[in-house]
């Protein structure tokens, strides 16, 4: 694509040092969104995708955490490089965030239209009474009937479908240009899942934001995806357009995940094929790659070094010294 | 269809008492967590209970296995009611009937070693004679679900979520049952390690007969481990049918609803769907709504719907519902 990226993140080293040692949560990982784009970030627990997100956007709490390394461009600043304020500025009013569990990341103790005041009061020179119209319009977007009248109500009178909406009107308060949700949907049912999903892609299209979803459920990225990013032990392995992926996926590790998954619209052919064994501990430092002992096509290679992310075909890029069709090494490594 | 099913459950109810006030506890009403529901497993078959959280899916387990005081209604499991049976015979009833729980973290005792967790069925039960025997079956019902026996002295945290929920199915497997509740057993699991952990429970089904009553929100994974599949709103059945039948050919609304909001891990067909969105949320337990509890969120409702409650009855064979609108 030749538009500029909206963010740009090179090389980032994300770690956390507590006493038994140092976890190596992100291990150099370099991604990109464009405006008006989704990228999903898929992986399971431990994988390294909500640090990523939380160290761009400087919630990484320090001590225990340390980013060693990377740079990540926005607009033309280094968000890492930047003071505290100059990060206020732009955390909430540019870059907005959702957070996996509604029930823990509201404050109980103060109504929601406070919470929702706040961000606006903060970015914007703007009455109380003014914001609180912003806020009961915000309300109203995300399809929370009756917003006047609830917008003195405490988070407990709302239910999780209600409260992740709710976190919504929050983050899009400022009109931010990229929202970052990470596993906004987790914690619902699935058909509350459902009308989170399509609040989100309406809002989007009306407003024309990027939005990096982070999620596990490889289910979800197909309806809502325009590219994915494949995270794996703290390492991307694999990043494509979303119909790539799914037609044509070339990491064991996506490979293998795909298989696992039971489908609601076939009928059963087979057994699953499940991934054996577990994911590697963080606490060692990787050597090699690190999805190896888990891995069916493993090599010698696949022991001493780890691989690089290539390109496949346009758009395409995997991190594995294995071509899974042939089953080869990849030549020229 | 076997003559003799297993389980049969007649017109369960469960209701638990709402209190109020802090000190002078008065009785205001009744959380109606589940409502009639009716359902028979046969021997071998794995019954899908569906539906969302606080649909009372959970409670209907255990109130099956006496963990929770029947309010009304019948359970009967190899020959036994369990609303008649007395201590002695609801002890003999739980070597028979066992659960897998949710959360391998809250499930195992953190103190007990892995050997103390497996081997205490078999004490209680009187399964082995001597504490030669019972270690040695401890460690095959730990090579059975895939741990190494020589890991018997570890505890709880030493293990990860997939290798606890293991421990927890060796565990209910130790007083050899026939009959197992597994109450979400894979929820609190990645996705890798899903695929794992059902593949076992199918290839041990295989290997001892055994009859589960597999209680999901994961829609996808039932339609892979289950015979057949019965689905809960508001603590009561709407629609129950084999597999293929019910995810094919949904006839309750509010099935047809579930059924379209699973996404697909298939982006092109994904796009292609129609998604049939419901308005608003779960109604409260404690004032269900009238006749049919689903009519509040009900894209083809009609007025009758609000004052009769519908029959769950067999509109094609062996295809169960309850809706005015289908006869």
């Amino acid at each position: 694509m030749t538009k500029q990226p909206l963010l740009d993140v090179k090389n980032l080293v994300t770690e956390f040092i507590i006493p038994e040692g140092i976890v190596y949560a992100v291990n150099g990982i370099s991604f990109n969104v464009n405006p008006g784009e989704t990228l999903a970030v898929v992986g399971e627990s431990g994988c390294g995708k909500s640090v990523s997100m939380l160290s761009v956007m400087g919630l990484i709490p320090t001590p225990p955490g340390i980013i060693v390394d990377g740079e990540a461009i926005y607009g033309n600043k280094n968000l890492f490089k930047l003071a505290e304020e100059e990060m206020e500025q732009i955390r909430g009013k540019e870059i907005a965030m959702v957070f996996q569990d509604p029930m823990t990341s509201l404050n109980p103790v103060l109504t929601i239209g406070k919470q929702i005041t706040e961000a606006l009061i903060c970015h914007f020179d703007i009455t109380k009474n003014d914001a609180r119209d912003r806020a009961i319009s915000l309300l109203d977007m995300v399809g929370i009937p009756e917003a006047r009248n609830r917008l003195d109500d405490y988070p407990h009178q709302f239910s999780g479908g209600m409260r992740q909406r709710v976190m919504i009107a929050m983050a899009l308060a400022c009109d931010p240009h990229l929202l970052i949700a990470d596993e906004p949907t987790t914690a619902l049912d699935v058909t509350i899942q459902a009308q989170i999903v399509e609040l989100v892609l309406q809002l989007k299209r009306q407003k024309d934001m990027a939005v990096i979803w982070i999620t596990h459920d490889l289910g979800v990225v197909a309806g809502i995806a325009d590219r994915v990013n494949v995270m794996y032990a703290g390492y991307i392995v694999e990043e494509a357009l979303v119909d790539d992926l799914y037609e044509d996926p070339r990491h064991p590790y996506t490979c293998g995940l795909l298989g696992s998954l039971p489908r609601v619209d076939h009928r059963r052919e087979r057994k699953l094929c499940s991934i054996p064994g577990s994911p590697p501990s963080l606490l060692v430092k990787p050597v090699g790659c690190p999805f190896r002992p888990r891995c069916q096509y493993s090599k010698e290679i696949c022991q001493f070094e780890t691989p690089k992310l290539r390109e496949t075909s346009r758009g395409h890029h995997v991190a594995c010294w294995i071509d899974i069709q042939s089953g080869e090494q990849i030549s020229g490594s | 269809m076997d003559p003799e099913p297993l389980v049969i459950v007649e017109k369960l109810k469960k209701y638990f008492p709402v209190k109020k006030g802090l000190v002078f506890q008065k009785q205001s009403g009744f959380v109606k967590a589940v409502d009639e529901v009716s359902f028979e497993i046969c021997r071998g078959e794995t019954l899908g209970l569906v539906g969302e959280s606080g649909c009372g899916k959970t409670t209907v387990g255990r109130t099956m296995l006496g963990l929770y005081p029947i309010t009304e209604g019948k359970v009967v499991i190899e020959k036994l009611d369990i609303a008649k049976a007395d201590r002695n015979k609801l002890h003999r009833l739980r070597q028979k009937a066992q659960m897998i729980f949710q959360d391998p973290y809250a499930s195992l005792n953190p103190r007990w070693t892995v050997s103390a967790i497996i081997s205490e069925p078999i004490w209680v039960h009187h399964l082995a004679h001597s504490e030669k025997e019972k270690i040695e079956r401890v460690q095959e019902l730990m090579k059975l679900v895939g741990l190494s026996p020589r890991l018997i002295n570890r505890f709880p945290h030493e293990f990860s979520g997939g290798q606890r929920q293991r421990i927890g199915i060796a565990r209910a497997l130790a007083s050899q049952p026939e009959f197992i509740v597994c109450d979400e057993p894979i929820s609190a699991l990645d996705v890798s390690i899903q695929a794992q952990v059902v593949n076992l429970l199918e290839e041990l089904q295989d290997q001892f007969q055994l009859t589960y009553l597999f209680i999901a929100h994961d829609l996808s994974m039932v339609r892979h481990i289950c015979d057949r599949v019965a689905v809960m709103y508001l603590g009561t059945l709407v629609e129950s049918a084999d597999r293929d039948e019910l995810y094919e050919n949904p006839l309750h609304p509010y099935t047809k609803a579930l059924l379209s909001a699973v996404p697909i891990p298939d982006p092109k067909k994904d796009r292609m769907r129609h998604r049939i969105i419901l308005q608003g949320d779960v109604p409260s337990p404690i004032s269900p709504p009238s006749g049919c509890r689903f009519h509040t969120r009900c894209p083809m409702e009609k007025p009758h719907c609000g004052e009769l409650v519908p029959v769950f009855k067999e509109a094609a064979p062996r295809h169960w519902v309850a809706c005015h609108e289908i006869t």
